[in-house]
C-alpha cells in the first residue's frame, strides 16, 4: 500500500476528521454485526426474557433444516440465472453498440436508464406484466396454451423474479462491457479483419478473451447483486413463495427474524451471509487485481 | 468498426431496437396502466394503448394516495424520499471527504486500523445485519424519523475509497506550495483539494442520490408511520392489498421512477464516471 | 388532506387543549394495526373515551401491519419503551401468553384495579380463545371475526337454485356448485380466502375434531399437532377432486388473495371469508349477496359444533405504573359496555364480545336492516365450545399456518394426497412447536 510522503502535522485533527465516519460505523455497523454474532449462539424467546447459550446449535439446526438447504439452492439458481441472463444480453447489446459510430451514444442513453429503477419497482412492474388475470404476458401465453400462474407454480415464480432482477442489471453490465470493449486497441481488430476474419470470428477470438477481466469482475458483482440487493424484488412480489420457491437467503433472514420472531436462527443466517459476503469481497479485491490499486 | 457491411448494420440495428424495446417495455406497460380509468383494469381487459384517465389518476395519487392501503399521498412520499436521498447523499459525501482527507494527508497512530475498520463496512450490507441494526435504531429511539432513515446508511466505504484514490493522485507540489504559504490543513482542504474534487463529488452525487432514493429494506424496517413512508416502500404497501388499485399503483411507480431516471438522463456522463470509479 | 390526518389533527388539538387544563390526566399509549377506515373508527372510540372523563387518556398509534406492530412492540420492550396496550393478532397468542415477564394478564389487571369483569357476560366462543385452562381471560378481545359463507344470489337464481337456501352440507355445496357451473351461470362453484383458517382450523372446530393434543395447545407447551386424521385428509382430497370439476378453485395460500377478486368478478358463486369482510363485500359486489354458515359433513356425528374466531385482541404490557394500569382498566371497562361494543360491531362487522351487545343490536333492529349480519354470531354460538372448538394455542403459529397452506397447495396441484400433505404439515409444524417449547422453557 502506498503512503504519501508528505503529510500535515496534527495530533488531534485527523481523529476529529475521522470521528463522524468511525462513530457511525461503530454504532450502526460493527455493534449490530457483533450483536448478530452474539445472538446466533443463543436461543431466546421473542421478548428476550429467557435466553440460553446453545453454542453452534442454531447453525447445526439450519443445515439439518430442509427449508434452509432449499433456500441455499434457490439462491444459487436465482443468482446464476440472473447473472447469466443479464450478462449475456448486456454483452450482446454492448458488442452491437460498439460497432455503431454515429448512433452509439443514442442507443447507450436508451439502454442505461433502468439502473435508476429500484429493484422493488422492477419487481412490481414485472409482477404486473405477468399477473394471471390482467397481465399481458399470460394473455399471450394462453394463446399458445400455457397457463401462467406464478402463485401456484414455483418455476413460474422463479422465472418472474429472475426476469425482473436481470432486467434491472442489464444497463449496469452493458456500461462495463462497453467500456471494456472500447479500451481494446483498434489495431488488433483491424489486423484481424485484414486477415479476413468475420465480425463474429473477431468477437470470439479477440474481443471476448480480452474482456475476461471485465467479465470476471461483472460476474462477482452480479452475484453479489443477486444475493443482496434483490430483497426488494422478492418482498414486493412473491414474498419467498410459492412454497419457498423464491425464498432466497436474504429474504429468509428477514422472514425468520421479523415475521417468525426466531431471532437465534435469523442471527445465525446473518452470520453465514456475512461469511459469504466476505468471501465474495475478498475474491473481488484479490483476483480482480487489475482494477484495484491501493 | 472496420468495414461497411449493410446487412450486418441492418441486423445490428434490429438487435438494438429489440433490446431497447425489451428494456422499455415494462415501463410502457406501467404508463399505459396508469392512464386507465379505475374499473378498466378490474374487469380483466388488457389495454395496449394509453388511456384517457391519466390526469385524474396522477392527481388522485399525488393528493390523496390510497387510504385503504394506508398509503399516504404520493406528494408526501416523494418528499420523504427526496429528503432521505439528499440526507444520505450529502451526509455520505461530507464524512467520506473528511475521512479520506484524514487518511491520506496525516500520519497518526492507528491510521491503518481505522482504514480497515472503514473497509469492513463494505462487507456488512444492511441485509446481513437486519435484526440487530433494527434493534439498535429502536433503542436509540430513531424509528420513524429522517435521522433513522439516513444516518445508519451514510458510513459505508465506497465514497471514502474513491476520494482516497483521487487524493493520492493530487500532485505533491500542491501540498508543498500550501505549506510554504503557511496554510494549515483545513485551508488546504477547503481551497485546493475540494475544488479539484468537484467532478468526483458530482459523479458520486449522482450515484449516491440514486442509491438513497431507491432504498427499500431499510425504510421498510424502521418506518411504520405513514407520515414517513418513502415512495419506493409505499408502493409495496399498495400492492400487498387484496385488490390493488393498479391504475393508481402504476401512477405511483412512474412517479417513483422518474426522478432517478431523469438524473441519469441529464447527468449521464457524470453517472457513468461515478459508476466506473466506485467499482474499483 | 386525508381524513386520517384530519382526525389525527383533531386528536392533537384535543390533546393540546386537554393538557392546558390544570387537571393531570394519566396517559396511556395503544399500539394497533388498524389502518384506513378501521383506524378512523378506532380513533373515534378513543376520542369518545377521552372525552367521557377527565382522569385518563388513551393515545392510539398505528404501527403497521399486525406483524410489524408486534415486532415493533417486542423491540420496544427490549428497549424498555413498550406501549401500555398492544393489539396482537390471534396467531401471536402463543408468543404473548408465554411472555410472562412482558404481559399483564387482563383478568389480573381488572381485579387489581377493582373493575368488574363478569366472565358470564361474555360470549364463550369469543372469549374462550383467550382464556387459560382455568378460564381466566389473558387478553381483551377487541376485533374478532369468524369465517362465513358469502354467495351470489343472482347467480343462484340464474342456475335455478333458491337464493334463500344456501347449501348447508358439503355435499350440498358440491351439488349446488355443479349446478351453477353446468348451467353456465358461474365458471366455478366456490373458493376460499385464508385456506388454513377456514379449511383446517375452523373446519376441525365445526366437526369437533382436534388440531393438537393438550386441548389444542391450551394445556401446555408440550402440545403436538394431530390433525392428520381421516376427516381432514378426506376433505382436502375432496377439494382437489372438486377443483377438477371447477366446483372449487384454489385462490392461493396464506390469505388466499385471489378469492375476493374471483367472487366480485362473478367467476365463483360462493366465497368463504371473514365475517368482517361484510362491508368490503357489500361495496365491491354488483350483485345480491347472501350469507350462510360454514357447511359440514353430515356423516360426522358432532357436526356442526361451532366455529372459532380470528382477528386480534388487546394485551396489557408490563413495566408501567399503577396509575397507568388504572387507566387501562378503565378503558377496557369502557370497551366492554354494550353501547360501545354494539357500535363497533355494527360499523366494522367485527363480532360483539358480550351477549348484552348482541341483544342491544337486536333491539336496535340492526339485524333486520342488515340480514346476514348475525349469521356469524349464530354460527359461533351453535353449541358450547368443546376442547376442540375453543380455539387453538400454538407457538410459532404464524409460520405453522404458512406451512399448512403450503401443504394444502401441494394437494391442489396434485403433488400430494390429502393424507400425505396433512402428515407433512403435522411433522413440519411439530418441529416449530418443539423450537418454541425450547425457547420458552
Amino acid at each position: 500500500m502506498q503512503t504519501k510522503r508528505m503529510t500535515f502535522p496534527g495530533r488531534w485533527l485527523p481523529f476529529a476528521l475521522l470521528a463522524p465516519q468511525v462513530i457511525i460505523t461503530l454504532i450502526f455497523f460493527i455493534w449490530p454485526a457483533g450483536q448478530a454474532l452474539y445472538q446466533s449462539v443463543l436461543r431466546e424467546d421473542a421478548f428476550g426474557l429467557k435466553t440460553t447459550f446453545v453454542g453452534l446449535e442454531n447453525f447445526a439446526r439450519l443445515f439439518r433444516d430442509g427449508s434452509y438447504v432449499n433456500s441455499l439452492s434457490v439462491t444459487v439458481v436465482f443468482a446464476v440465472g440472473t447473472t447469466l441472463l443479464s450478462m449475456s444480453v448486456a454483452l450482446l447489446l454492448a458488442s452491437t453498440v460498439n460497432r455503431m459510430i454515429r448512433s452509439g451514444s443514442t442507443y447507450t442513453t436508451l439502454l442505461v436508464w433502468p439502473y435508476a429503477i429500484a429493484p422493488a419497482l422492477a419487481g412490481v412492474l414485472w409482477w404486473f406484466i405477468f399477473n394471471p388475470s390482467i397481465g399481458i404476458v399470460p394473455y399471450m401465453l394462453e394463446m399458445v396454451g400455457y397457463r401462467w400462474n406464478h402463485r401456484n407454480s414455483g418455476s413460474d415464480a422463479m422465472l418472474l423474479v429472475i426476469l425482473a432482477a436481470a432486467w434491472k442489471q442489464i444497463s449496469y453490465n452493458f456500461l462495463f462491457f462497453l467500456a471494456g470493449m472500447q479500451s481494446i486497441p483498434q489495431s488488433l481488430i483491424e489486423a484481424a479483419s485484414i486477415d479476413g476474419a468475420s465480425p463474429i470470428k473477431r468477437f470470439w477470438t479477440i474481443i471476448f478473451p480480452l474482456l475476461t477481466p471485465t467479465t470476471f469482475f461483472l460476474m462477482v458483482v452480479n452475484v453479489v447483486y443477486a444475493m443482496f440487493d434483490t430483497f426488494g424484488i422478492i418482498h414486493a412480489t412473491t414474498q419467498g413463495g410459492p412454497a419457498q420457491a423464491t425464498n432466497i437467503l436474504v429474504y429468509k433472514v428477514y422472514a425468520d427474524g421479523f415475521i417468525g420472531l426466531n431471532l437465534g436462527s435469523s442471527a445465525a443466517q446473518s452470520v453465514i451471509l456475512m461469511v459469504i459476503v466476505v468471501a465474495l469481497t475478498v475474491i473481488q479485491f484479490r483476483f480482480i487485481e487489475r482494477r484495484v490499486n491501493y | 468498426m472496420v468495414e461497411n457491411r449493410p446487412w450486418a448494420n441492418f441486423f445490428a440495428h434490429a438487435v438494438l431496437i429489440v433490446g431497447v424495446a425489451l428494456v422499455v417495455f415494462p415501463v410502457y406497460v406501467a404508463i399505459v396502466a396508469s392512464t386507465q380509468p379505475p374499473d378498466e383494469l378490474m374487469r380483466g381487459t388488457i389495454p395496449l394503448l394509453p388511456g384517457s384517465h391519466g390526469i385524474e389518476n396522477y392527481t388522485q395519487m399525488w393528493q390523496s394516495g390510497v387510504s385503504s392501503a394506508n398509503s399516504p399521498p404520493a406528494a408526501l412520499m416523494l418528499w420523504n424520499s427526496f429528503v432521505m436521498a439528499m440526507a444520505i447523499t450529502v451526509g455520505k459525501l461530507f464524512i467520506s471527504l473528511l475521512s479520506a482527507f484524514a487518511i491520506v494527508y496525516f500520519r497518526f497512530r492507528f491510521r491503518m486500523f481505522f482504514f480497515w475498520l472503514i473497509f469492513i463496512t463494505l462487507m456488512l450490507p444492511v441485509e446481513v445485519r437486519i435484526i440487530p441494526t433494527f434493534q439498535v435504531v429502536a433503542d436509540l429511539n430513531m424509528l420513524n424519523s429522517f435521522a433513522g432513515l439516513s444516518i445508519p446508511l451514510i458510513a459505508s466505504a465506497t465514497a471514502t475509497f474513491l476520494f482516497r484514490q483521487f487524493f493520492m493522485t493530487v500532485p505533491e507540489e500542491m501540498l508543498e506550495a500550501a505549506r510554504v504559504d503557511g496554510a494549515g490543513p483545513m485551508k488546504f482542504f477547503k481551497d485546493i483539494l475540494l475544488p479539484l474534487s468537484v467532478t468526483n463529488i458530482a459523479a458520486l452525487f449522482v450515484i449516491m442520490f440514486i442509491y438513497g432514493w431507491n432504498q427499500y429494506l431499510w425504510p421498510l424496517l424502521i418506518t411504520t408511520d405513514p407520515d414517513y413512508t418513502t415512495i419506493v416502500m409505499g408502493i409495496q404497501r399498495m400492492t400487498s392489498e387484496e385488490n390493488p388499485q393498479w391504475h393508481l399503483v402504476m401512477a405511483a411507480v412512474v412517479m417513483a421512477a422518474l426522478p432517478p431516471v431523469l438524473v441519469i438522463l441529464f447527468m449521464q456522463r457524470l453517472f457513468v464516471k461515478g459508476l466506473t470509479e466506485t467499482e474499483k | 388532506m386525508s381524513r386520517f390526518t384530519l382526525h389525527a389533527l383533531a386528536v392533537g388539538v384535543a390533546t393540546a387543549s386537554l393538557s392546558l387544563s390544570a387537571h393531570a390526566t394519566t396517559e396511556v399509549s395503544w399500539w394497533h394495526a388498524m389502518g384506513g377506515q378501521l383506524g378512523e373508527i378506532l380513533e373515534g372510540i378513543t376520542t369518545d373515551f377521552n372525552a367521557s372523563q377527565d382522569d385518563y387518556r388513551v393515545v392510539p398509534s398505528y404501527r403497521g401491519t399486525y406483524t410489524e406492530t408486534m415486532t415493533g412492540a417486542i423491540a420496544a420492550f427490549r428497549a424498555d419503551e413498550q406501549p401500555h396496550i398492544l393489539q396482537v393478532f390471534e396467531v401471536g397468542t402463543g408468543t404473548m401468553m408465554n411472555a410472562e415477564g412482558a404481559i399483564y394478564p387482563v383478568y389480573e389487571l381488572m381485579e387489581d384495579h377493582g373493575r368488574p369483569f363478569d366472565l358470564d357476560a361474555f360470549l364463550p366462543a369469543v372469549v374462550g380463545y383467550y382464556t387459560d385452562t382455568n378460564g381466566n381471560m389473558l387478553s381483551f378481545p377487541f376485533n374478532s371475526s369468524t369465517p362465513i359463507m358469502y354467495y351470489n344470489r343472482d347467480m343462484f337464481e340464474e342456475a335455478g337454485l333458491d337464493p334463500e337456501q344456501p347449501p348447508e352440507t358439503w355435499s350440498e355445496v358440491a351439488e349446488f356448485s355443479r349446478q351453477l357451473v353446468d348451467s353456465g351461470a358461474a365458471s366455478c362453484g366456490f373458493t376460499t380466502s385464508w385456506p388454513s383458517w377456514v379449511m383446517l382450523e375452523n373446519f376441525s372446530a365445526m366437526h369437533n375434531s382436534p388440531l393438537g393434543t393438550l386441548e389444542n395447545g391450551f394445556g401446555g407447551l408440550e402440545t403436538e399437532l394431530n390433525f392428520n386424521n381421516e376427516l381432514v385428509a378426506r376433505h382436502w382430497d375432496n377439494l382437489h377432486d372438486w377443483q377438477e370439476e371447477n366446483v372449487f378453485r384454489w385462490a392461493g395460500p396464506g390469505t388466499g388473495p385471489d378469492s375476493e377478486p374471483m367472487f366480485y368478478s362473478q367467476d365463483c358463486a360462493i366465497f368463504f371469508g371473514s365475517s368482517a369482510s361484510r362491508a368490503d363485500v357489500a361495496a365491491n359486489s354488483e350483485f345480491e349477496v347472501g350469507f350462510g354458515m360454514q357447511p359440514y359433513y353430515e356423516d360426522v356425528e358432532d357436526a356442526p359444533q361451532n366455529s372459532i374466531i380470528g382477528g386480534a385482541t388487546l394485551w396489557a404490557m408490563q413495566g408501567h405504573s399503577d396509575d397507568e394500569y388504572a387507566a387501562v382498566a378503565a378503558f377496557f371497562e369502557y370497551l366492554s359496555q354494550p353501547e360501545v361494543q354494539a357500535d363497533w360491531h355494527q360499523q366494522t362487522g367485527y363480532l360483539p364480545i358480550t351477549q348484552a351487545a348482541w341483544d342491544l343490536s337486536e333491539e336496535q333492529g340492526y339485524y333486520e336492516e342488515n340480514p346476514g349480519a348475525d349469521i356469524a354470531l349464530e354460527q359461533m354460538t351453535l353449541n358450547e365450545p368443546t376442547e376442540n372448538s375453543k380455539g387453538l394455542r400454538f407457538g410459532n403459529f404464524v409460520q405453522i399456518r404458512d406451512i399448512i397452506s403450503e401443504e394444502m397447495e401441494a394437494v391442489m396441484t396434485g403433488d400430494k394426497s390429502g393424507q400425505e400433505a396433512a402428515d407433512d404439515a403435522v411433522e413440519r409444524g411439530n418441529n416449530l412447536l418443539r423450537d418454541f417449547e425450547a425457547a420458552n422453557q
